[in-house]
């Protein structure tokens, strides 16, 4: 893993902490879903969050590829670029 | 294969390979459901009307009921002149088209009810569809297709998200009614792409009213083509009751309008109107239009004459408002907690704690006689559960006190007030 890889993973992480309500670990595997267990109206709050930090748009057809923190670290840094 | 005589009771035991069965994804709901229903809840998703006495009563369980949750904001279900309308087209054109608009199922009435949409709007261009969820399904997928953008509020009905799929356009949500939100998503946005902002006059779960005359501008002045669903507020929203963007002096920057027939107007169906004249072209290329049959010539002459008789309708329409301020206030007084601080609409949605006090509340009411909508989530946005009471121009303001000693009764009773 690259700096600005590692960098992004750090920042996606912080934006996912003031949902994170059960504490689960964050890894590049973990499950929005599954591990996470966020209902829809969470992952809107959440994405919303995330756009606003790093001045992106996730479509709602982008968020349907996106299962992992490590697919969504991929894209916002995509969506950066 | 099996045995004779020895018929297995679910027809996917005969299958030789083990597949997922397709029902499996609906278990934790059916779970949920039986759960509620094994408490001896009526279910509130079954409800049969056996008689149907006028706009605001009917007979339920055979219980007189008076109806707050049909949208059926105006009371032309039962005006003299629609049913006369109704029946005279069934005698003259028979009970349906069996057809597609752009085949056999274009009759007069057709014509006639697209032209007295034209003269209510005041706009040049109106396609009828044969319900309101295929207006949005099809006006949105066919404008917006791949590569194009959808942008939209959270809480978007249904049928708007649907045609958003169907369309396969990149859909963009922004938080509801949050002007700051979507300004900050339509910068984002490729400038060169096609926008579609989507937005409605009235939000039915909560009965709250969009800020049009903010976010309509901004929408042109990033490029994009404004539709707004006006639904539920035609007949009683602005000077000629076209709805919000009327009221709020921004219609003439609307490019489309959506709105249905099975509220204000009484019957079935769903239309959009337009000042652009390549609407009319859509016909041929709207999947949702196209490849169904058009409405019963009974059903267009209603919505006609209807229609017509919106135009002239200031006395039912101050009659609703009141009607909805005075609800509003009553339960507010009484102690329910609403979700919007003043009467914004015909739409009042009583909050509740959860599901349980919802269920044992809708319950009470209706056993005191009175009808209204239970929703929950995903439908109602943040996790609420709430009542929705939609008033109706024909309740008396004895109903609206009737109505008002029911839900203290109700209230009491499950201690949803004090």
């Amino acid at each position: 893993m690259n700096e600005t890889r590692a960098n992004a993973f750090e920042e996606v992480k912080s934006q996912i902490e003031p949902f994170n309500q059960k504490g689960v670990p964050i890894t590049e595997e973990t499950s929005f879903q599954d591990d996470l267990e966020w209902d829809s109206l969470t992952v809107m709050d959440f994405v919303a969050a995330v756009e606003d930090e790093f001045d992106i748009v996730i479509t709602m057809n982008q968020q349907a590829e996106i299962e992992t923190v490590g697919q969504l670290v991929d894209a916002v840094q995509e969506l950066r670029a | 294969m099996t045995e004779p005589g020895n018929q297995p009771d679910d027809p996917g035991e005969q299958a030789t390979v083990t597949s997922r069965n397709l029902f499996d994804k609906f278990e934790p709901l059916m779970q949920e459901r039986n759960r509620l229903l094994d408490s001896g809840i009526r279910d509130p998703f079954a409800i049969v009307m056996d008689e149907v006495k006028s706009p605001t009563e009917a007979i339920i369980d055979g219980r007189n009921t008076i109806l707050l949750g049909t949208y059926n904001y105006m009371g032309m279900t039962f005006d003299p002149d629609v049913i006369a309308a109704g029946k005279d087209a069934l005698d003259r054109f028979g009970s349906g088209t069996t057809g597609s608009r752009v085949l056999n199922g274009t009759y007069c009435g057709h014509m006639e009810v697209e032209q007295a949409l034209k003269e209510f709007y005041a706009m040049d261009h109106a396609m009828v569809f044969s319900t309101g969820y295929q207006a949005n399904l099809g006006i949105i997928s066919t404008l917006a297709g791949k590569g194009d953008y959808v942008i939209l509020d959270a809480d978007s009905h249904a049928s708007i998200y649907d045609g958003c799929f169907l369309g396969n356009a990149e859909t963009v949500r922004f938080r509801h009614n949050n002007v700051e939100n979507l300004a900050k998503r339509l910068e984002r946005l490729p400038r060169e792409a096609g926008k579609l902002v989507v937005l409605e006059g009235v939000y039915s779960m909560l009965g709250d009213i969009a800020p049009l005359d903010e976010m309509i501008p901004l929408a042109k002045q990033h490029g994009a083509m404004v539709l707004v669903d006006e639904a539920h507020s035609m007949g009683f929203f602005g000077e000629n009751g076209r709805g919000v963007a009327e009221a709020q002096g921004v219609i003439d920057q609307v490019d489309f309008i959506i709105g249905t027939f099975s509220k204000s107007v009484g019957t079935v169906g769903g239309f959009c109107v337009s000042n652009h004249a390549k609407t009319e072209f859509l016909r041929l290329v709207c999947r949702p239009y196209t490849f169904t049959a058009s409405l019963p010539p009974s059903v267009v002459a209603t919505a006609a004459t209807s229609i017509r008789k919106l135009m002239h309708a200031g006395d039912k329409r101050a009659h609703l408002w009141e009607n909805s301020k005075r609800l509003h206030k009553g339960l507010r007084d009484l102690g329910f907690r609403l979700a919007t601080d003043e009467a914004e609409s015909a739409i009042l949605a009583v909050l509740l704690d959860d599901q349980e006090q919802a269920v044992r509340m809708w319950q009470a009411l209706l056993e005191h006689g009175l009808y209204v909508n239970m929703a929950r989530p995903p439908a109602t946005p943040s996790g609420v559960y709430l009542l929705r009471c939609s008033l109706c121009a024909e309740h008396s303001s004895e109903q609206v006190d009737e109505i008002l000693a029911m839900f203290e009764a109700a209230g009491r009773a499950t201690g949803a007030i004090g």
